[in-house]
């Protein structure tokens, strides 16, 4: 690959660069550690010594000397605790970012990979210096690393392919992690019984309870590895639900197992129990997560004035869905996942956008965290042992977890491609079978285990680390060139489309009425049942204010415009700067239809403003530097910028603000509809305008603001002699053909010159661009503002001009 | 099997039919019972007021839509055959279908479903979705829930984003490119016309 070739010569530097991060994290480690050594020794001292003083308290009058007040002290055994733990997220965060720093490595390497090895040789370290390192411990494995993983999976789950395909992933998840368990187990088993092997002690309930820790898929490998290969959403649902439903299967198979490998018989009567406790775990955990899910939702109604907690209901309630879960032994990972999945619309619909972020944000940092400190752990576990190994056991592991997937997956997709419309191909199987991953999960479960009663435990955990080991090293790092090779379908990047969208929804309508004309109580129907009834009854209850009645066409088109202006404001790009505008215009002209009072109007629009702020500041303060590249393009002559023509624009700017905060606070006619209003320019000087930005700004305002205008009002600002731009801004209650093809010409027209004038080719898709959003551009703005809010807006609007930005931008623009 | 092969023989043309359309006998046999079962007065025939019989149909927000393009040119009453040719566009396509140039193009086809749905849009059978067109789908699905001007910006912006050739219109191409990504065969089949 070229990558090796043109980074060879700084491969060094990189590798220096992430030596030192190494070393750091070892003297970390090992400070650590004889730090702990020796405060044992120095606080056995400072007791010793406290106690000295106190039993020679009563003998100071008599003269003894006092000890010297301590000015430093070491006392490691306070924070012993919590200093270790950071010191293991820090280790794990700096190999993190490691990784990246080599570039080669992190695109054929898979990350958990590379932790394990860091594991590996970390542990190696500290057993050199002659410590114990620490294990994996199952209950913080169980209790604080999964959850955040599973809870950022549910969260985020992409719920249209899961319903999709719910019911192949449950044939795979239930029937296949059954079949896994008892085929290996029974096989394992014969295995046991050859002679030779000194395995005769493994009876059938050990190896069938070995069978079920192993089968299962699990979670954190297929998200660890799938995360980097971006294969397409069928094959990624598909492995990634099926690791997360297997969960309850696992969990019952485990615990049936486990009560009876005891006793050692197991009757018909248990095996009905079992597969009664099977429906009760998964229904249940399902319950539990759903009831936690709508209780989430039910308090993040009532969040408006505590933004600032919200993401913590979110956390707190799917946490105790965990462990409510875990308490009955229900499936906790269901429950998890059914609680994110049910609280996601209404709480998404409810907080703020800053919330969302953070959410998002605290739920992936959490699970990168948990994998990174999940992997290492893994790692420093396998060095601490101890290991039986056994030749014949692990090998005929290892080939009967291979073998028993694919025979699994190929026997079940016969099945399934029978009640399929997609089917699965041959590829599609083989990504289905590779991507059965073992992980930490069958490591924990192992470990839980008690020694008493079964002996070959550490058996057990030996040949788990080897399976585990290979499916991570081996599978995981060869499935990305195989992917590529059979030419697997990948994630297409799909840019949210409100064509979509709308097409979507219509099919769906359409799909539904064919499926009532048929008669036949379809996927479609049973669907539209569930949106009528989450309309009718559930969104009320659960969603804020007005925003329950919001359809979810027009929340989707809010976002779609929300993340315009986001993104515009980010990139503050010149030419593009029309659609934008065009599109926060009419992002405010996105207001729902009240018909009470209008109460919660004030909120919304003061969003809305800050949008148009937020865009206008970060323009603004880029106009400057784009200024300077704009002029080097489109000036023809120099020195454009000189002082007079800078100070008459500065002076007609200020006119015009005048007049339009006069205007401004005219209160709104909100009784009839207002007329539609359309700008126009006139941009006679427009090619060797030094200020392109000034216009779209004026451009901008003017059309905020019209509403608020009651009648006809033509600006114009007096044409200059010299190559100042002539913006005159129009009002026409006008039809729409005629405006917008007005509209459509002039800009068109502005375009062509503008193309020709400079050879700058960059700049022409940019205007193009520019004809093509300003051509179906028709604002009307409705405001609707209480008094004070005028003023605010009024005081937003006025600019004093890109020049004086750095100082006068900060006093005129409100926080 | 009996009653299939009795029911059957009474409808009219079935070798053909089953050719064309691709179903196979027992499907028929299903749609003709289901068409019996529309046609209440037994006429033999259905009528716009059947379908409007069908309560949930009454709900759907483009109910009327979907009745109309059973009755398409204008007729008022609806035979078995166009009715079974109708609901063909909504078999699961044959994924092993040769693509021979001389045989037209099966119903059930990609490219034949997405026109079915084009042609719900195109009311005025232009060729094209106007804005106007786009405008009062946008008014059926939403339900009185929004305001003009929200329906109008939104439209302006579909319009926008769909239009390659800038006649402010969608044209058939346009629609089938802005759908490229979903899964039309997946999402336009129901699953019992196997």
């Amino acid at each position: 690959m070229p990558a090796l070739a043109c980074t060879g010569d700084r491969l060094p530097i990189r590798v220096l660069g992430w030596g030192p991060l190494i070393v750091v994290s070892i003297l970390l480690l090992g400070t650590v550690q004889s730090i702990n050594a020796s405060t044992n020794g120095t606080n056995h001292g400072n007791a010793t010594g406290r106690n000295a003083n106190h039993g020679s308290h009563p003998n100071i009058s008599s003269g003894h000397h006092k000890r010297a007040f301590p000015v430093l002290t070491v006392d490691y055994d306070k924070v012993r605790m919590p200093f270790e733990i950071s010191v293991w997220i820090l280790l794990a965060s700096l190999m993190k970012l490691g990784f990246h720093v080599i570039p080669r490595l992190s695109s054929v390497v898979p990350e958990s990979c590379l932790l394990i090895t860091v594991g590996l040789l970390v542990g190696g370290l500290i057993k050199v210096m002659g410590k114990t390192p620490p294990v994996l411990d199952t209950k913080l494995f169980f209790l604080c690393l999964l959850p955040p993983i599973i809870l950022d999976a549910g969260y985020f789950l992409p719920i249209r392919p899961f319903t999709e395909n719910v019911g192949t992933i449950l044939v795979f998840a239930v029937v296949g992690t059954l079949w896994n368990a008892f085929f290996m187990g029974s096989v394992l088993y014969g295995v046991c019984q050859i002679e030779g092997t000194n395995l005769g002690g493994v009876d059938l309930l050990a190896c069938l309870l070995f069978g079920s820790i192993v089968s299962a898929v699990d979670p954190v490998a297929v998200l660890a590895v799938f995360e980097e290969i971006h294969i397409n959403e069928l094959l990624h649902i598909l492995v990634f639900g099926e690791s997360l439903l297997n969960d309850a299967v696992t969990v019952v198979l485990y615990h049936l197992f486990e009560e009876f490998a005891n006793v050692g018989a197991v009757t018909p009567g248990d095996v009905f129990l079992g597969v009664l406790c099977f429906f009760v775990v998964a229904f249940g955990g399902v319950l539990v997560g759903a009831m936690y899910g709508l209780l989430s939702a039910f308090t993040s109604r009532f969040t408006s004035h505590t933004r600032v907690i919200e993401p913590l209901f979110v956390f707190l309630y799917s946490y105790m869905a965990y462990l409510s879960a875990e308490v009955f032994h229900l499936s906790g990972i269901m429950s998890l996942i059914a609680c994110g999945v049910v609280m996601r619309p209404y709480v998404e619909a409810n907080i703020s956008h800053k919330s969302y972020t953070t959410i998002k944000y605290f739920l992936k940092m959490w699970s990168s965290v948990s994998e990174t400190l999940i992997f290492i752990f893994l790692g420093v576990s396998t060095v601490v042992g101890p290991h039986v190994w056994n030749w014949t056991f692990v090998v005929a592991t290892l080939l009967l977890c291979l073998v028993s997937r694919v025979l699994g997956v190929i026997g079940l997709t016969l099945i399934i491609n029978k009640f399929r419309i997609a089917k699965l191909t041959n590829k599609d199987q083989f990504i289905v079978a590779y991507g059965g991953l073992r992980g930490a999960i069958a490591f924990s479960l192992a470990f839980l285990l008690s020694k008493d009663h079964f002996p070959m435990k550490h058996m057990f955990l030996t040949a788990i680390i080897t399976v585990i080991f290979f499916t991570v090293f081996v599978q995981g790092m060869t499935i990305r060139p195989l992917v590529d090779l059979l030419a697997v379908k990948k994630k297409k990047e799909t840019k949210n489309s409100i064509n979509e969208e709308i097409h979507t929804q219509f099919l769906d309508h359409l799909l539904t009425g064919i499926e009532d004309v048929c008669g036949h109580y379809g996927h479609h129907h049973w669907k539209d049942k569930l949106n009528r009834f989450n309309k009718k009854y559930v969104k009320k209850w659960l969603i804020a204010g007005e925003r329950s009645k919001e359809p979810q066409l027009i929340s989707f088109y809010h976002k779609l415009e929300l993340k315009q202006a986001l993104m515009l404001a980010e990139s503050g790009s010149g030419a593009s700067l029309t659609r934008a505008h065009s599109s926060t215009a009419s992002m405010q002209n996105v207001q729902p239809k009240r018909q009470k009072s209008g109460r919660a109007i004030p909120q919304i629009s003061k969003y809305r403003e800050e949008e148009i702020r937020k865009i206008l500041r970060a323009n603004l303060q880029k106009t400057r530097q784009k200024l300077h590249s704009y002029n080097r393009h489109t000036l023809v002559g120099e020195g454009l910028e000189d002082s007079w023509s800078e100070m008459r624009l500065r002076k007609q700017r200020m006119a015009l603000e005048r007049r339009m905060s006069h205007y401004l606070t005219v209160p709104a006619k909100r009784a009839e509809s207002p007329p539609m209003r359309r700008a126009r320019f006139e941009s006679a000087g427009f090619i060797r305008t030094p200020k392109p930005r000034l216009r779209f700004l004026y451009w901008h305002i003017s059309k905020t603001s019209f509403n608020l205008l009651s009648d006809n009002q033509v600006y114009r600002t007096k044409p200059s002699p010299s190559d100042v731009p002539s913006i005159s801004v129009e009002q026409v209650s006008a039809k729409p053909p005629d405006s917008v093809r007005v509209l459509d010409e002039v800009i068109q027209k502005a375009g062509r010159s503008q193309e020709s004038t400079h050879r700058g080719g960059d700049d022409s898709p940019k205007s193009r661009e520019e004809s093509r959003g300003g051509q179906v551009r028709k604002p009307s703005v409705k405001f609707a503002l209480g008094d004070e809010d005028q003023q605010k807006l009024s005081r937003c609007f006025s600019d004093p001009g890109p020049n004086k930005i750095d100082e006068e931008d900060e006093e005129l623009f409100l926080s | 099997m009996g009653s299939t092969a009795s029911t059957l023989s009474k409808i009219p043309d079935v070798e053909t039919l089953m050719q064309e359309t691709g179903f196979t006998p027992a499907h028929m046999v299903r749609l003709y019972d289901r068409f019996k079962a529309l046609d209440k007065e037994r006429k033999g025939h259905l009528c716009p007021q059947d379908f409007g019989a069908i309560k949930e149909l009454a709900e759907n927000p483009i109910g009327d839509r979907i009745v109309g393009a059973f009755f398409s040119q204008g007729q008022e009453t609806l035979d078995f055959h166009s009715f079974v040719r109708i609901l063909a566009h909504f078999r699961p396509v044959d994924k092993d279908r040769p693509r021979d140039p001389n045989v037209p193009e099966p119903i059930n086809s990609r490219s034949n479903k997405l026109k079915f749905a084009f042609q719900l849009y195109d009311q005025d059978k232009d060729g094209k979705i106007s804005r106007a067109e786009l405008l009062q789908v946008l008014r059926a699905m939403l339900e009185m829930q929004v305001t003009e001007e929200q329906l109008e910006s939104i439209a302006d912006r579909t319009i926008q984003e769909a239009d390659l050739d800038r006649d402010e219109a969608i044209s058939f191409d346009e629609f089938r490119k802005s759908l490229e990504k979903v899964n039309i065969d997946h999402k336009m089949s129901i699953r019992f016309l196997r």
